[in-house]
């Protein structure tokens, strides 16, 4: 549905995107994933038309951003990093404008949409009310709404969690992920369990440039090195750790803080192990067997973060 | 045509929501009733108290009665002040037309729908203008009170009115294009300021000099093209120029908009 070839931006002197493609598929959710300034922002405005590329080719179902801007705004529902929302508006006149302005003529068409959308973006107990004297989750939602109203095949959504209470957040997700199929949806984020749970493909951007593309979990396999685990026990020798270090495939054992608790504070132990064979096994039996009580044994993956940055200073360095 | 009035209305609308549209047209109203009753009910200097002076004069002294025109003498008087009251209080309705909409971000909303910038200026030129309308409307009914008591010439007034309404327009749409320039009202206002007491110097040159300056200045001045339509002709080179004015403001408005894509 989108389809993004070699897209430059250069501010001045500055190159904010450097040669970027990337396809959005029917259906898919793409998540955009970079630290600030990577140039997500930047991507999206010049394929919504707000911005014009400096170079490169954006073509947005079947039509040029450049050559036919307004049927590509047809198509396209826009959620900025901030709403756009008029603030001295009712959430109902807002959304009927946008409504407007988006070729949403007849009445009933009308009608229709707005309490689709405000069903669909839980927004029945503001409707009425002026958009300054919203909170920021409720106003993150009227942006969203604004992107849905003209249902639009794409959904082009900048850090649509930015802000967000843990269960706003987690509702917004829902939400997106409920679109999904119906809609294709491209968002960006820098907040990284959101681009694992939510989309079906990731970009990691930094710099302008794309530094990987795949989906979350393969993404997750190819950078995985070694394997982690992390052992809570009770008592034992004090020489545990150098007794698991001994063991076959252990790379690294490391002693991690745990906080004092009453009369025997456990101990944890952090280990990291080569990718292969499965270690947990002999780890529980070495502990168990030196007389220690094993309390806890828990499986640490390579979390998004890591990869994450693992990835952008891989590049720098 | 559908977005034009769309933009044009909520525009419209939200002059109303804040205190702008009550205070301007408040303002604006309250001026020129004063005006209006200066040059029309003053002891010393009103229009009553010299038309009873002149009579009187002329019956002791055994002269031919005297002709008023109050047409003259109050109506010409009253819509100069309109258009002098009217250049300092539009900056403040212009200042927020395309500003406000920058700095607040939903420029951003209007730029990625499906919008034209032809509709979006037109729109909110309409707005403006709609609300300078409004501003003026008011004005009618002093004039509506000259008729009950008193036999004016309708003729110059209504061409005074339409020289005002275009008048307007062209003013207008310089503040439109000044408020695009910027995120920030206030230096659209007082830019907007800087720049109609500059139309308004050119008018006065035009007024004083009789080199060829006085000349040029008179074809471009947006006072003289006025005074046809105060005498009650409506001349073709008049309405064009204020026409012609109008469009040129729209048309820097649109390319000013137009090169926010090439940041």
């Amino acid at each position: 549905m989108i389809q993004v070839d070699n897209l430059t931006k250069r501010y001045g002197t500055f190159l904010a995107v450097d040669r970027i493609s990337f396809r959005l598929r029917k259906g898919e959710i793409l998540g955009f994933l970079g630290p600030n300034g990577a140039g997500k922002t930047t991507t999206m405005r010049i394929t919504t038309g707000y911005l014009s590329a400096t170079d490169g080719l954006i073509k947005v179902a079947g039509h040029d951003v450049f050559t036919e801007p307004l049927k590509v705004k047809e198509k396209i529902g826009y959620l900025p990093e901030n709403p756009p929302l008029y603030r001295e508006m009712r959430v109902r006149d807002y959304l009927v404008f946008c409504a407007l302005i988006r070729g949403l003529t007849r009445y009933r068409t009308r009608r229709k949409r707005l309490e689709y959308v405000i069903e669909r973006c839980a927004l029945g107990d503001v409707q009425n009310r002026h958009i300054h004297k919203l909170s920021k989750g409720y106003r993150q939602r009227v942006g969203l709404a604004q992107a849905l109203i003209h249902n639009p095949p794409i959904l082009i959504l900048d850090e649509p969690s930015a802000g967000l209470d843990p269960h706003q957040i987690i509702e917004v997700r829902q939400l997106i992920r409920q679109l999904a199929g119906e809609h294709s949806i491209l968002l960006s984020t820098h907040i990284l369990p959101e681009a694992s749970l939510t989309c079906d493909r990731v970009l990691i951007i930094n710099k302008g440039r794309i530094l990987a593309e795949d989906s979350t979990e393969r993404l997750t396999g190819k950078l995985k090195r070694n394997e982690r685990v992390s052992l809570l026990f009770h008592g034992g020798p004090s020489d545990l750790d150098k007794r698991l270090t001994g063991l076959p495939g252990i790379i690294k054992v490391s002693e991690a803080k745990v906080e004092p608790k009453g009369k025997e504070t456990p101990r944890r132990l952090d280990i990291e192990y080569e990718v292969g064979k499965d270690r947990r096994g002999d780890l529980a039996r070495t502990v168990v067997e030196s007389g220690a009580s094993l309390l806890e044994l828990r499986p640490q993956a390579m979390t998004l973060e890591e990869i994450f940055i693992r990835i952008t200073t891989q590049t720098e360095a | 045509m559908r977005n034009i009035l769309s933009i044009f209305w909520r525009e419209y609308k939200s002059y109303f929501v804040s205190p702008v549209a009550y205070v301007v047209i408040g303002v604006f109203v309250f001026l020129v009733a004063n005006r209006f009753m200066y040059k029309f009910a003053d002891p010393t200097e009103g229009f009553i108290q010299v038309t009873f002076q002149s009579i009187s004069d002329a019956l002791s002294r055994q002269e031919t009665m005297p002709k008023f025109s109050i047409n003259d003498f109050v109506i010409r008087y009253i819509f100069q002040q309109i258009r002098s009251i009217s250049l300092f209080l539009l900056p403040m309705i212009t200042m927020r037309l395309f500003a406000e909409e920058r700095k607040s971000g939903t420029l951003e909303l209007l730029l990625t729908s499906p919008v034209t910038i032809t509709q979006l200026v037109l729109g909110k030129f309409l707005a403006g203008f709609a609300l300078f309308f409004t501003m003026i409307l008011p004005t009618g009914l002093f004039y509506f009170f000259l008729f009950k008591y008193g036999n004016p010439d309708l003729g110059p007034i209504l061409t005074s009115y339409l020289g005002t309404v275009l008048y307007g327009a062209a003013v207008i749409s310089v503040g439109l294009l000044i408020s695009s320039l910027t995120e920030n009202q206030i230096i659209a206002g007082a830019l907007t300021f800087g720049a109609f007491l500059f139309l308004w110097i050119i008018g006065r040159i035009s007024e004083s000099t009789y080199t060829v300056w006085g000349k040029v200045a008179s074809y471009v001045s947006v006072t003289t093209h006025f005074d046809n339509f105060a005498m009650g002709i409506v001349d073709s080179r008049d309405v064009l120029f204020y026409l012609s004015f109008a469009f040129l403001g729209l048309f820097l408005t649109y390319q000013a908009i137009a090169s926010l894509r090439w940041r």
